[in-house]
């Protein structure tokens, strides 16, 4: 066993080393192809190894049919999910993902525990590692489950599903009163780790957890959970690496648990809003700040809209949540490829947290084949609003909201926002009037220099496109 | 269970948090165009647990908590290659819309 054993963990460096390769190509446009090839390879080749492992250790592989049941089966549904899955799915299938991975570390967490009842008996776990054991299954238990159960109510406020965001009063104090239980529990396990009764109160109390963080959040917050939940799946994976005592478990999943630390991060900055207070404080559920002043606006009909078009020389599209309810990306792409060919410029501005997962609009826009270059981050874009002649603004609010500077103190305050205002004509197309996820009426619809179309999305572009075609 | 040295609980605590750190590192300056498919990339990685899975599902079904912990291992399996094999196939679906402008 020994040559093998060394061997294999080799092996398992090998794969570690192709992820760490993987994610580095995962950087930049060029590279990130084979970013992912390498990161699959690695998989398949941790994977082999540790059936060779397995093979050669005492009592050989024993399960082997049940084995090839689980890897034909899992493999055979993720393939058919990510061939079958269309781009606007994307946020919910990235999401179920994160969900899967999570509950896969809780069930070996789990499935490890089962097993050494037999050995522990009624007695404790004594030494270090029986404890370190015991500790990892806690660890994984709880991180696993909450992603499991936390992943699947993303899913359903992703897909609509699920509509109101539930806060209930004491929710906070509940949230604060499980995670205590799954301590505890795990705690207790040390003790009498062959414990039935325990082993299914933490399995259920990370369970309810996990339901209890995501129901308050929605809409807009949805990048920082989606971001969040992602790495809870690589620290759920790490913790596994230490119930089974593997480092490439342990390897893989601290680089994807700082990897989604990141993107939580750079989702909250790009809504200037504290992760405590989107998990917190989830104002998607605290209503509208309605002011009570009745404000009327004129809605504009395409073909007057698209005389601004005429003579433009820049145009900036602003994209946002609409845009991908609608799914109006191609038509968006067509509208800019008639006006690049009236001879305006083009570009599009992209809001960090437009949409429901990071770079959501970015999918959407690649996918209608608008070449990357075009779309430009907000740092980048925002001076270039003031000598902008038209700035088309698609199913986008919050990220457009003047509030954000002019109201320092309201929710949207201090927020970095697309300086939309600043174009010369502001054409916004968006459903209704009602305000955005922030619940902050938009001043910008009221403008005199604004023009609102007001319609489905894709149906208004196409409206538009026609009449710009006629121009 | 596996044995356990003070020693190499302290090397795998190393490793780690060197990870967390080169985790942090590798990611800091992606640039927004890609954050999807990074996040479901990453995600695929996080299927690493599937190797802790093959471990738990090693069991002949014998009765009693063996198979219980087998079962469980099958069904953590199932996930674990949903998960890598769906976000590996995803993320180079959705890489291979990204493209530049042509000349």
């Amino acid at each position: 066993m020994g040559w093998l054993s060394y061997s294999s963990d080799l092996g398992y460096l090998v794969a570690a080393a192709l992820f760490i390769v993987g994610l580095k190509y995962l950087g930049s446009p060029r590279t990130a192809p084979r970013g992912n090839q390498l990161g699959a390879i690695g998989m398949l080749i941790a994977v082999v190894v540790t059936l060779l492992r397995m093979s050669g250790a005492e009592g050989g592989l024993i399960g082997l049919p049940l084995i090839l049941i689980g890897l034909v089966v899992g493999g055979a549904i993720g393939a058919f999910m990510a061939k079958k899955v269309e781009m606007t799915g994307m946020p919910e299938m990235v999401g179920l993902f994160n969900g899967f991975g999570g509950g896969a570390s809780a069930l070996v967490a789990l499935a490890e525990i089962v097993r050494a009842r037999d050995a522990f008996g009624a007695g404790r776990a004594e030494g270090l590692g029986p404890t370190v054991f015991v500790l990892a299954i806690g660890a994984s238990s709880l991180i696993g489950w909450v992603t499991l159960t936390g992943s699947l109510v993303a899913v359903l406020k992703l897909n609509g599903t699920m509509r109101k965001n539930i806060f209930l009063p004491g929710q906070n104090l509940l949230k604060a009163v499980l995670l205590l239980a799954c301590i505890a529990c795990t705690v207790g396990l040390i003790y009498t780790p062959g414990n039935l009764l325990l082993i299914t109160a933490l399995v259920l109390a990370a369970a309810m957890l996990g339901v209890l963080f995501v129901i308050p959040i929605g809409g807009a917050d949805m990048p920082v959970v989606v971001s969040f939940l992602n790495s809870l799946s690589g620290c759920a994976a790490s913790a596994t690496g230490f119930v089974v005592g593997n480092n490439a478990l342990i390897i893989s999943g601290a680089l994807v648990g700082a990897a989604g630390l990141i993107l939580t991060g750079i989702m909250c900055k790009a809504m200037n809003r504290k992760f405590a207070d989107v998990v917190f404080k989830a104002y998607g559920a605290t209503g509208s700040t309605d002011t009570g002043e009745k404000r009327t606006v004129q809605g504009y009909e395409a073909e007057e809209a698209a005389l601004a078009f005429d003579g433009a020389r820049t145009v900036i599209i602003v994209p946002g949540y609409g845009m991908a309810v609608s799914q109006a990306q191609h038509v968006v792409r067509e509208l800019a490829d008639e006006l690049e060919r009236r001879g305006s410029e083009v570009r599009f501005a992209i809001h960090p947290v437009a949409g429901r997962m990071p770079g959501h609009m970015n999918v959407l826009l690649a996918e209608a084949n608008v070449p990357y270059e075009q779309l430009f981050e907000l740092d980048d874009i925002n001076s270039s609003f003031s000598e902008c002649d038209v700035a088309l603004v698609v199913g986008a609010n919050d990220t457009v909201n003047p509030a954000a500077h002019t109201d320092p103190d309201g929710p949207l305050g201090g927020m970095p926002v697309l300086d939309v205002e600043k174009a010369r004509t502001v054409m916004i197309v968006k459903r209704s009037l009602s305000p955005g996820y922030a619940g902050v009426d938009n001043d910008l619809f009221y403008r005199p220099s604004t023009m609102m179309l007001f319609g489905d999305g894709k149906k208004k572009l196409t409206d538009l496109l026609g009449a710009v075609k006629e121009l | 269970m596996i044995e356990l040295t003070a020693a190499a609980l302290i090397a795998s605590i190393t490793v780690l948090f060197l990870s967390i750190f080169l985790g942090f590192e590798l990611i800091a300056k992606v640039p927004p165009t890609l954050h999807t498919p990074l996040m479901s990339g990453a995600n695929a990685i996080s299927g690493i647990t599937v190797v802790g899975a093959l471990l738990a599902a090693n069991a002949q079904l014998e009765g009693g908590n063996q198979t219980v912990a087998a079962i469980l291992g099958v069904l953590a399996l199932i996930l674990a290659m949903i998960n890598c094999v769906g976000g590996f196939m995803v993320t180079g679906r959705m890489l291979r819309m990204f493209k530049r402008k042509e000349n």
